[in-house]
């Protein structure tokens, strides 16, 4: 084995989640060869509420796929007590599983305080006894408001700079993002003119009017509603902490952004476990009805019939017997942590596959005694071609629209499972565990806002994104909707 | 009607035997009562012994399905499925983790539970249909375009936000209500007006749209325009006409909820200190109480079977046409 700096370790929810990014792809190939979904898509491409919620969803798959990257760094000195008892030349690697995220976001996931901390603050939250020099040179002590380790700490004895430091910043990220901003601008106004033909101004009237056939106009907002934030916050975060500090001392932002991979977990791995439950299930039901049909029906509906939470509830205490009783399973922290959310998507796939089946289901009755389908059987064709050829593509919009609806609302069950303690790991990131660790300390006195207030502002965004996108796929790929628009 | 209700019964019956299997096959089978007993014992430093005494305190020592060492019909009652999951047919749930028995704990507790989840349904019904009534009036102008704008971001709100800051507001900011607990008698009111008023809060943004949308596919059929056609003012197509033809989608999405409203919620009664059903199967999931969950699903489940069968029913009081044979 070659003398890597770092070990990779591909957990199974990385897998999962490239395996996902690999179907994406996959279905973006399909729907370019079948008009009818490259029609919907094209629909989608000029809604602008839709475009501009797909590029913010975009920057939180960025997020969530950096976050999927996972290693062990290698030990400096070779001699650390993991990975196998190395010997002699052996690399050793670090127990801990870190991501290209961590190691991007170095500074704040090592610079830890000593508990609560405002955000940008240089200063601690709480008093606390500290020992002051007084002018004669004598030592005494004081109950004041300690300096933060790292939050502020380039501005050394100069405190007073403090608002002008974070003035400076703002602005300056705010320059750095308008011209980043105007630079893909005037690229997409030039690449607009040489695949149109005309002008680069021209062509970037045409987006500013929203004459062209996708939606530039909205993307180029949203990529300014996202740059013109992210780049002075990203600034602000080399030598402050943006959001605060928590209990523990963490920074509030790291942990923001390491819930975004949780969150896109739930909501994308968990339809990777339904989609073909229901598919199957809904559609052999539908074409073969009879007594498959008959087992089929009775299924969904004996598990349907099971109140959501409670099920979810039952199966999660299950499986967490099931670990805490099998403790040799697992080798680290994070492989348990990350088998647990799996078995956690799984769970939430398998109560929740019934409502896409009996959708699918009834469209497939439905498609089955259409002349097409008669004529294919009169001609011999099989039924696993008729299914794969003949019902399947004309399904698929229904498939599309279930499955951007099903994210939002599995990325919010995911905070109440974890308040209700049938969710992730505690030890994992994830907006539900960043609630339910910080919904007491509103009632502290001073009061504690901002972690809270940085997973509602993270949370709202993604859900609201994933909303919006949502109804603008709907309203492309309902065939009802699509006449009337 | 009566042989409709009866087929729909016992269409019923195997449908809860399946959901007992489900939950049976949870319990037993991926994990052997020797698990459970060694989880709730702790993991470290459990003899045999006292695995083997746990699980005859609790009646879990006998076979899964068939009791080969007994005869006659003990065959299959002196087992842990007859036990434990077949007597549920008859209400009997057996008793939690700290003995107590839990049908009558349910009794008990469903006087809260119900106390906030029912005003919470009734006012929330209402505040929803009213405002999708009147974003349908004024369809397609701002106030319909900013109406359903703030639905969705009203929908995109986790529930658990709703409850942090309105108790945060009204409890702690305004010092209007106490923050949490439950009294009874008169006083109430006091305890029970804040929950239900963020229970009704955190419901609007999704159920308004629903509704709208009912609404607006109703304002599309021909009935509509001949109704106009003939002069009837807009507030009255709207209510005479489109309120009454929606009612058949609408029944369907709300009677099923009706039973299960003596659930209770999970959120908003842990939250508030409500001694209710919601924060009983809380406790008993952070408890590892298998028996009240086993419990809670299953009557759960028959709740929402008996919510079916009542939405079917619901049918033919506002749609004459609608007939059981």
């Amino acid at each position: 084995m070659p003398d890597l700096p770092f070990l990779p370790v591909l957990l199974w929810s990385d897998l999962l989640i490239w395996l996902l990014l690999f179907g994406a792809l996959l279905l973006g190939w399909l729907s370019a060869r079948n008009p009818l979904l490259c029609a919907a898509w094209q629909r989608v491409g000029r809604n602008r509420a839709g475009i501009a919620s797909a590029t913010l969803l975009l920057a939180f798959v960025v997020v969530g796929l950096l976050d999927s990257l996972h290693y062990r760094p290698r030990l400096e000195n070779g001699s650390g007590p993991a990975a196998g008892g190395s010997v002699g030349s052996a690399p050793a690697y670090a127990v801990e599983v870190l991501s290209l995220l961590d190691e991007l976001l170095a500074p704040l996931r090592t610079r830890h305080e000593k508990t609560y901390s405002e955000p940008l603050a240089t200063r601690a939250h709480a008093k606390e006894a500290i020992e002051v020099r007084t002018p004669d040179g004598e030592l005494r002590q004081v109950r004041d408001y300690p300096r933060l380790r790292h939050g502020g700490a380039h501005l050394g004895a100069d405190e007073a700079r403090h608002a002008a430091d974070i003035g400076e910043r703002v602005l300056h990220g705010l320059a750095l993002a308008l011209l980043a901003w105007w630079a893909v601008a005037a690229a997409t106004a030039a690449g607009l003119a040489r695949a149109e033909g005309g002008t680069p101004r021209a062509a970037w009237r045409r987006i500013w009017h929203g004459d062209s056939g996708f939606a530039w106009n909205a993307l180029l907002a949203a990529l300014a509603g996202l740059l013109l934030p992210a780049v002075p916050m990203a600034l602000l975060a080399v030598d402050y902490h943006v959001f605060g500090t928590d209990k523990v001392g963490q920074d509030v932002l790291y942990q923001v952004l390491k819930s975004v991979r949780t969150a896109l977990v739930i909501g994308l791995v968990t339809t990777l476990v339904m989609l073909p439950l229901s598919i199957f299930l809904g559609v052999v039901a539908g074409y073969f009805r009879g007594w498959v049909d008959d087992l089929i029906q009775y299924l969904y509906t004996t598990l349907s019939s099971i109140p959501g939470v409670l099920l979810i509830a039952a199966a999660v205490l299950m499986m967490q017997v099931l670990i805490d009783t099998h403790p040799q399973w697992f080798a680290t922290a994070a492989e348990r942590a990350d088998l647990r959310l799996l078995a956690l998507c799984f769970i939430l796939g398998l109560t929740s596959w019934t409502g896409l089946c009996r959708l699918l289901r009834g469209e497939t009755l439905k498609l089955r005694e259409l002349e097409y389908i008669q004529a294919a059987q009169a001609f011999g064709v099989t039924d696993l071609r008729i299914i794969a050829r003949h019902l399947l593509p004309n399904l698929m919009h229904i498939v599309i629209i279930a499955l951007v609806m099903d994210f939002s609302s599995l990325v919010l069950a995911e905070a109440v499972l974890s308040y209700v303690g049938i969710g992730v790991d505690p030890t994992m990131i994830s907006f539900g565990t960043m609630i339910n660790n910080a919904r007491l300390e509103l009632a502290r006195e001073p009061m504690v806002w901002w972690s809270l207030a940085a997973a509602f502002v993270f949370m709202f965004t993604l859900v609201l994104a994933a909303n919006l996108l949502a109804d603008a796929v709907r309203d492309a790929f309902d065939p009802r909707l699509a006449g009337s628009a | 009607m009566l042989v409709y209700l009866v087929r729909r019964l016992l269409y019923a019956v195997p449908i809860l035997l399946g959901v007992n299997l489900i939950t049976f096959a949870l319990f037993f089978v991926v994990n052997t009562p020797d698990d459970m007993a060694r989880m709730q014992l702790g993991v470290k430093r459990v003899t045999p012994a006292a695995i083997e005494r746990w699980k005859a305190e609790r009646g879990y020592d006998r076979p899964l399905f068939i009791n080969l060492a007994a005869s006659g019909s003990e065959r299959f009652t002196d087992t842990i499925f007859f036990s434990k999951s077949a007597r549920m047919f008859a209400g009997d749930f057996g008793r939690a983790e700290d003995g107590r028995d839990i049908a009558r704990e349910i009794r008990t507790r469903m006087g809260p539970s119900l106390a906030i989840a029912l005003p919470t349904f009734l006012l929330g019904l209402l505040v929803t249909v009213s405002f999708a009534l009147l974003l349908t009036f004024f369809r397609a102008s701002y106030l319909d375009v900013w109406g359903v704008v703030l639905c969705v971001a009203l929908m995109s709100i986790s529930g658990l936000f709703y409850i942090i800051g309105g108790q945060y507001l009204v409890s702690k900011l305004w010092k209007l209500v106490p923050i949490s607990g439950y009294g009874g008698g008169l006083d109430a009111w006091k305890f029970v007006i804040l929950p239900v008023l963020i229970g009704v809060a955190s419901g609007i943004g999704s159920s308004t749209r629903w509704y709208r949308t009912i609404f607006l596919e109703e304002m599309a059929r021909d009935y509509v325009r001949t109704a106009r056609a003939k002069g009837l003012s807009e507030v009255g197509v709207l209510f005479r006409h489109v309120l009454r033809n929606a009612l058949i989608p609408i029944l369907t999405g709300v009677v099923v909820v009706i039973p299960l409203l003596f659930m209770g919620s999970l959120l908003s009664e842990s939250f508030f200190g409500i001694p209710g059903l919601g924060s009983y199967t809380i406790d008993a999931i952070n408890a590892q109480d298998f028996a009240v969950v086993r419990a809670m699903v299953f009557i759960g489940s028959l709740l929402y079977i008996i919510g079916l069968i009542l939405t079917d029913l619901s049918y033919t009081f506002v749609d004459p046409r609608i007939r059981f044979n």
